[in-house]
């Protein structure tokens, strides 16, 4: 497509442009493109990087050739956002080059970390290239980017490579137009660049020996074993106190996700997106039981590094030294210690896994940005992300409307903060749950950084209602004006940001807790939006909460909360035999002394309890999930439900499934379609009222397929809109982007009454 | 008891039962205040009003823990509580036997300390203008020469000590409002902590630095006070806090943090390490000493977090709450 230069051109009077290249166009090969463009078409000038993005000034003929080819063909990991082009006197020039950066604070775009790139991977096991084998091959088309980038631009003196100097080779690759390593900041190879500390011969034997292995990647470290081990995963299990949250995967390529797991079409896709993310996925029996125990689901993801390939290369011939067949999966999990944050620096690895992994693997090359492994599901037939890490952070969310700059905190678990400037809306990485004193020193300091690299001056702080959140506590102390922003219409602000839905709107979300504004414990709300008014048009009926967080980790408590709410309070102590004092909390529930809670979550936990699923819960949804699992039918329970005004009450559904000799399999459909059948009626006799037929979905509790998928089919039979979060979490990861999305809504619309001390500014 | 007409032969019917009650010389010369000298140096002043319910609880009652309130408080500061005034707010309506009840109880507990109420006001107001019968307690007190203990003291590389178990009256409070107090034998902690101060200040001198009452938000919020107002950091060990078995079970079955339920009879003391041990010798060898304990340190921390050490090699944090404890977890 693109033509030579030729004699007629050449003739033509030259012209020069500045054009100036906006968005994801650093680190990802576009000066080496522009200078290969120009060179095709015969023009001179110059291009370089700046801080807002890329520069170049060109001279020739041929310009509008050259233009249209730089918009049809960018590099395969840019996004251009905008070409502005002026016209500029011409100077005669020869030759065109490839100019020093420009440094000046801007508004360019990171790029993302890409797993490598198909020329890589050849190079990678081409025994008679300079590559072969060696772990940290990259080039201008893949490679680490966020996580080792100190500051833009995207040069290699602003990454944690700047510590390898350039080998002769790689230099003459460096310096080689026409190379694919022209300009590649991390270019490296085993001569000069980062080293393992240990070779993957080493790695593959320990994990055939079934050793726990703790292996620094790209954006952190993660432990690693062979997925078809029972005892080694269970090992791991009891080294990680982690005694039965499911497991990862990580396998060689699709064929080996296939033997793992059942790869539709769309899985196929989600699985080789560039973020590699981790995708959960119907299991098959292959892992060994403890990888996922209980669950038909199994999260599953594919290499993301050369390391990971190089990992099951070795395997491979390490199996066939032993004779056996080699591990076809690998759990591969975060190696941190339960509830701390993810581990990037060697010292802390050698600190804080050495009792964990039995071999500890480190790289000499600095992780600047830690990040974790994104995780995607379908929800709705469509794939919808539930973490934000590796791959698509640092990009922004496109909200297609301008308005002031906010900054938003997040809330407790899984917390995120989000800035918005102008109509970009860019939410962090998962930061992790605000309960150690390094998550919340790592929630501040992701503040500090996002907002400096932004160049942002919030107008406001958007919160949680929650006055005991430490998120809630910074924007409190920031000095800044704050709005706190109640929970629930956090997490559907959240859906109508992401899903651009600007109309009045009905927000169903279904949820563990958040603070409501009476000071009661909600979690099961249907909301009434419209501009930046809201109201609380129904919920679910409250049940007593024994025990405020406790009851959510222990779902005995909900199942006695039930119990004695169907002055069955009695049958406490046979029922939860192993629990001593179950009779005991019953009679404190009948004497009413705890609040009541509308959650969604904890009316799960009920059922699980009552139907002999889950008592005490290892790890959040633990309860919630293992019911999941069991439904395979739902179906509605006659009459399981009373539908009063704003009051959705499932005591009768509670009832049934604690009648004796209810099979846990039948009160698992049950309970999911009558769940289903009571949210689309609840919703639907509002959404008749009102004349709204939007309804926007959220919350922890869409993560069950089952509900997720069952509601959004019996709203649409109940002619009504269903809108799911794609990109941005159901959970409470997205709850920032809410925040700060009704916080501008708010700001735009002078509903400035809620935000004390917003006059001052 | 009621309040309007005939009023006036009522209320002096419930002084007569305070006055019997307290008895004292400079009470018994009843006159519109109390006249006392005093001497150089300085005088500590604290009051505080209380308010609970139930009134009356395993362990005590509002007039015994109106005196031990306000007199730990006093002691704190390294003082020597000398004298205090009593003011009653009482509803229309209030049991007289009740009143006899609290008077004696209050009469008793100042005795016992060597701390006279000299001075006093009653109020009765209408019914449902308050809930039953609210206590103010004011108190004075000597400072020794050479004793300075303030908040604001705690070095990075100091101990934290208590002086016992955790939680008692808190736990007995909410245990008997829920309805528990029938099968529990949880008594509250209430108690004057005056004589206890004086022996650490005689052991530790000017190595002790601050003492604490760890009452309404228990260890937890008094801790993060301190560290505000040190400018430091502390790290308990999660093993090393003491709280009584049948304690740590209400709070379990009520779904509450031992840390943040409130003592009257414990104090916090944070002293300089080489001096921690010392210290320790001498709280053990008072009656209302005996269980104390060394539960962590100060460390330096720009954030100045209340951190606890987990068994799992983890830490978690302390937080501040803001009011109850209120759910958290989605
Ligand atoms: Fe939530
Ligand atoms: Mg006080
Ligand atoms: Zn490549
Ligand atoms: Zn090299």
């Amino acid at each position: 497509m693109h033509t030579l230069p030729g004699a007629r051109d050449t003739r033509r009077a030259a012209r020069r442009v500045q054009v100036r290249i906006g968005g994801v166009v650093q680190g990802v090969g576009f000066r080496p493109f522009i200078y290969g463009l120009a060179r095709q078409h015969g023009l001179s000038g110059y291009v370089l990087n700046d801080g807002d993005g890329v520069l170049a000034e060109i001279e020739g003929a041929s310009l509008d050739g050259f233009l249209a080819a730089l918009r049809a063909a960018p590099p395969p990991l840019a996004r251009i956002e905008r070409v502005d082009v002026r016209d500029i006197p011409p100077d005669g020039g020869k030759g065109f080059e490839i100019r020093e950066t420009i440094h000046r604070p801007g508004h360019t775009r990171m790029a993302t970390d890409a797993p490598p790139c198909p020329s890589c991977l050849q190079e990678l096991f081409d025994p008679a290239g300079r590559f072969y084998l060696y772990p940290f091959i990259s080039c201008t088309q893949c490679g680490p980017r966020l996580t080792i980038t100190r500051a833009l631009p995207f040069d290699r003196a602003n990454t944690t490579m700047s510590a390898f100097s350039l080998c002769p080779d790689c230099r003459r690759d460096y310096q080689a137009p026409g190379n694919r390593r022209f300009h590649a900041e991390t270019i490296a190879c085993a001569s000069c660049g980062p080293r393992l500390s240990a070779s993957t011969d080493q790695i593959a034997s320990a994990l055939c020996d079934g050793a726990i292995v703790a292996l620094k990647g790209v954006g952190g470290f993660h432990l690693y074993c062979d997925a078809g081990n029972e005892a080694a995963v269970r090992r791991l299990r009891v080294r990680k106190n982690r005694p039965a949250k499911p497991f990862a995967t990580l396998v060689a390529d699709l064929a080996a996700a296939g033997l793992v797991a059942i790869v539709d079409p769309l899985s196929r896709r989600m699985l080789e997106r560039p973020e590699r993310p981790i995708v959960l996925l119907a299991r098959r029996t292959i892992v060994a039981p403890s990888v996922a125990p209980g669950l038909r689901q199994i999260g599953v993801m594919l290499p993301s590094a050369p390391i990971h390939h190089l990992l099951f290369h070795a395997l491979a011939q390490e199996a066939r030294r032993r004779g056996t067949s080699a591990p076809a999966c690998l759990v591969a999990t975060s190696a941190n210690r339960a509830g701390m944050p993810l581990i990037t620096d060697n010292g802390a690895a050698h600190a804080q896994l050495a009792g964990l992994a039995d071999l500890i693997v480190t790289h000499d090359r600095d992780i600047e940005n830690g990040l974790d492994d994104s995780v995607m599901t379908v929800i709705d037939r469509a794939p919808a992300c539930l973490r934000r890490a590796r791959g698509i952070v640092p990009a922004p969310i496109d909200l297609a409307e301008d308005g002031p700059p906010v900054l938003a905190v997040g809330a407790y678990l899984k917390a995120t903060i989000c800035i918005i400037r102008g109509r970009e809306a860019f939410l962090s990485q998962h930061i992790g749950d605000l309960d150690s004193p390094q998550a919340i020193r790592r929630h501040a300091d992701a503040i500090r950084r996002m907002t400096a690299f932004l160049g942002v001056v919030p107008l406001v702080v958007a919160c949680d209602l929650h006055p005991d959140y430490p998120s809630s506590r910074y924007a409190q102390e920031s000095g800044m004006p704050v709005l706190p922003v109640q929970h629930h219409l956090a997490h559907l602000a959240a859906v109508a940001a992401e899903r651009i839905v600007r109309g009045p709107y009905l927000g169903l979300a279904l949820d563990g807790h958040g603070h409501g504004h009476d000071g009661g414990n909600w979690g099961g709300e249907l909301l009434h939006v419209d501009g930046s008014t809201w109201h609380r048009l129904g919920h679910l009926a409250p049940v007593p909460l024994p025990g405020g967080d406790r009851a959510a980790r222990e779902p005995w408590r909900m199942g006695v909360a039930v119990l004695a709410t169907l002055g069955r309070g009695d049958e406490a102590g046979r029922r939860f035999h192993t629990v001593p004092q179950a009779a005991r909390l019953a009679g404190l529930v009948a004497g009413g002394a705890f609040p009541g809670t509308s959650s969604m979550g904890r009316l799960f936990d009920a059922a699980a309890a009552l139907l002999g699923i889950c008592v005490r819960q290892s790890h959040e949804a633990e309860a919630a999930m293992a019911l999941e699992a069991l439904a395979t039918a739902p179906r509605g329970l006659v009459n399981g439900y009373r539908l009063n005004g704003g009051t959705l009450d499932f005591l009768p559904l509670l009832a049934a499934l604690s009648q004796p000799g209810m099979d846990a399999r039948t009160g698992a459909d049950l309970f999911h379609g009558t769940v289903i059948a009571g949210l689309s009626a609840l919703t639907a006799s509002h959404a008749a009222r009102l004349g709204v037929r939007t309804v926007l979905l959220a919350g922890g509790c869409l993560a069950n397929r089952l509900l997720a998928d069952g509601l959004a089919g019996a709203l649409r039979n109940a002619g009504l809109n269903p809108i799911m979060p794609r990109s941005v979490p159901a959970n409470d990861g997205g709850l920032s982007l809410g925040q700060a999305a009704w916080a501008r809504l708010c700001l735009k619309d002078g509903t400035r009454a809620g935000i004390p001390g917003y006059e001052r500014t | 008891l009621s309040h309007g007409a005939g009023g006036r032969a009522m209320a002096q019917l419930i002084d007569e039962i305070f006055r019997a009650a307290f008895s004292n010389p400079l009470l018994d010369q009843a006159n519109d205040c109390a006249v006392f000298p005093v001497t150089g140096g300085h005088i500590a002043l604290s009051t505080d009003s209380y308010v609970v319910s139930p009134i009356f609880f395993p362990g005590g009652d509002i007039g015994s823990l109106a005196v031990h309130g306000t007199i730990n408080d006093l002691a704190m500061a390294g003082s020597v509580p000398v004298y205090m005034a009593a003011g009653f707010v009482i509803e229309e309506g209030f049991p007289l036997r009740d009143l006899q009840r609290i008077a004696a109880s209050m009469g008793t507990a100042s005795r016992a300390s060597d701390v006279a109420i000299v001075t006093g006001d009653i109020k009765v107001v209408e019914r449902g203008k308050a809930d039953g019968v609210f206590i103010t307690t004011t108190g004075v007190g000597r400072i020794p020469p050479g004793v300075a203990l303030s908040g604001d003291q705690a070095r990075p590389g100091d101990k934290v000590l208590v002086s016992g178990f955790l939680g008692d009256h808190g736990a007995a409070i909410m245990s008997k409002r829920a309805g528990l107090g029938f099968e529990t034998d949880i008594l509250s902690d209430s108690a004057a902590l005056h004589t206890l101060v004086a022996e650490m200040i005689r052991a530790s001198g000017s190595a002790l630095r601050l003492l604490r009452d760890p009452t309404r938000g228990g260890i937890g919020a008094t801790l993060n006070e301190i560290a505000h107002q040190s400018s430091v950091g502390i790290m308990l060990r999660e093993e090393a806090i003491p709280v009584r078995e049948n304690v740590a079970a209400a709070c379990e079955l009520l779904g509450l943090d031992p840390l943040y339920v409130a003592s009257e009879g414990k104090l916090i003391a944070i002293v300089a390490p080489q001096e921690a041990t010392r210290l320790l010798q001498a709280m053990r060898k008072h009656p209302l000493g005996r269980d104390a304990c060394i539960i962590g340190d100060v460390i330096e921390d720009p954030d100045h977090f209340v951190q606890m050490t987990t068994g799992f090699g983890g830490g978690r944090i302390v937080d501040w709450l803001f009011g109850e404890h209120l759910p958290r977890i989605c």
